[in-house]
């Protein structure tokens, strides 16, 4: 069972879809009980930095959300992704989870429209499992304004956009997807896939 | 790099495609949730939607296909046609949609683009605008562009360069350029008006109205800045497939998404 952490912020039905369409059992929850049983955690999320962190404390589901991906693997998208890191400069500095070294910050790409909105290549990185069938130069589909900058070694999949976007992050058992997986064709359902199946 | 997208356009009315034959009659031409899952595996990057529902009734018909479709397609969906609330966003939104498209009540309330981008993010806010070049006046230095609601139907008067700005400001996250000179015609985008928008936006627009032979698809990237081009007929009655458009502009050195 995945369970897909409902804290207010984002498109969980889609991911919820997606996990249905690949045959996994999923639901969507914000009880500690429930997330508790769950096999794999899915942290989703479509807003704000502060807004995502100020929702997940209100929830009571941080201390929650650490503790599990300790054990259990966890995966964050697009904000969700975001919220993995130790610091967010968007509107204030604030807080994230911490559970992979470094901060999100806004893109700098001078003369590109932002946010950075549509299908980008990837170039492969550190290997991963998540990134298993995914080829240099496939496309995935991403929607954000705001970047991660971490080290290289926490990074399996990059895009370029006037800077170097972390695409697919992960630090042991914590994944995280600037992409949306979701609305990725094929190459994304495979990553979503991949993580299902993580034992 | 960003690929420049291939969208294909479906027209529904209450629950079902369909097509208009020469602006005379319409014709009911099959299932929108298997049209959208054909277009996907032919590699389409977004699909719209068009509701061009009249009744009430059909429009809770339109969130049932957008749920169903959402079950099956999973490229990005967009929903356009009577929209008119923040309500109607979070309708579409909620079955699965991940952007809206909203065209004449921004127009009368320009508030509904603004309000939906505050509630929703402007990722999901598209703005449709459907335009036609004005009859020069003396002392126009370029062409100007009058939009057009109802279906292209009625002259609202209102500038279209300056209703994109307008809607930028507003928070739209993109913008669906429907030339009512070109629609139809098969002979090329309008890329006078897709210049004339692009230069003053910095968001990703759309181009609609005019592809009809693969050439034209080249056209509008190589002459433009659009980042997306979008048809309907073309593709549904097969003339051109979204998969061979993709190929010819990947043979042009048009970064595109091949699948």
């Amino acid at each position: 069972m995945i369970a897909i952490i409902d804290y207010g912020a984002g498109n969980l039905f889609s991911v919820k879809n997606a996990l249905d369409f690949l045959g996994f059992e999923s639901v969507i929850s914000s009880e500690k009980g429930q997330l508790a049983e769950a096999e794999k955690l899915i942290l989703p999320g479509v807003g704000a930095f502060p807004d995502a962190m100020g929702k997940l404390e209100s929830a009571g589901l941080i201390d929650t959300i650490i503790n599990m991906s300790e054990k259990k693997p966890l995966l964050g998208i697009c904000l969700g992704m975001q919220i993995l890191f130790e610091w967010g400069y968007e509107f204030e500095k604030t807080r994230g989870l911490g559970l992979i070294a470094g901060k999100v910050e806004r893109i700098n790409a001078p003369g590109l429209k932002i946010p950075h909105m549509g299908w980008s290549d990837v170039r492969r990185a550190a290997e991963c499992p998540l990134a298993a069938g995914v080829s240099e130069g496939d496309r995935l589909y991403f929607v954000h304004s705001y970047k991660a900058v971490t080290d290289m070694e926490n990074i399996s999949l990059y895009t370029e956009y006037g800077d170097l976007i972390p695409g697919l992050v992960f630090k042991g058992n914590v994944f995280g997807c600037q992409f949306h997986p979701e609305k990725s064709g094929g190459i994304g359902l495979r990553i979503l896939k991949n993580f299902g199946e993580l034992t | 790099m960003l690929a420049k997208r291939i969208i294909p356009c479906l027209d529904v009315r209450d629950g079902k495609v369909v097509k208009g034959i020469n602006f005379v009659g319409i014709k009911e031409v099959g299932d929108p949730v298997e049209r959208a899952m054909f277009y996907n595996e032919m590699g389409a990057d977004e699909i719209v939607f068009l509701d061009i529902t009249a009744t009430h009734e059909g429009r809770g018909t339109m969130a049932d296909v957008v749920r169903r479709t959402a079950e099956n397609v999973f490229v990005p969906l967009t929903v356009g046609g009577g929209i008119r609330s923040t309500d109607d966003f979070r309708t579409l939104l909620r079955a699965g949609a991940d952007k809206v498209s909203v065209n004449s009540a921004a127009i009368k309330n320009p508030e509904l683009i603004s309000d939906a981008a505050s509630s929703f993010g402007s990722q999901c806010v598209v703005v449709a605008i459907d335009a036609k070049r004005a009859a020069a006046q003396n002392g126009d230095e370029a062409p100007r562009y009058h939009i057009f609601v109802h279906g292209g139907r009625i002259d609202t008067g209102k500038d279209a360069v300056k209703w994109a700005i307008e809607a930028e400001r507003r928070g739209a996250g993109e913008i669906l350029l429907t030339s009512m000179d070109t629609d139809g015609t098969k002979n090329g985008f309008d890329i006078d008006m897709l210049n004339a928008i692009c230069s003053v936006v910095n968001i990703p627009v759309i181009a609609s109205g005019g592809g009809g032979h693969i050439g034209d698809f080249t056209e509008v990237f190589q002459k433009t800045d659009a980042d997306a081009a979008l048809a309907a007929s073309i593709f549904h009655y097969g003339e051109l497939s979204v998969g061979d458009v993709k190929k010819a502009l990947a043979e042009t050195g048009v970064p595109v998404r091949i699948v």
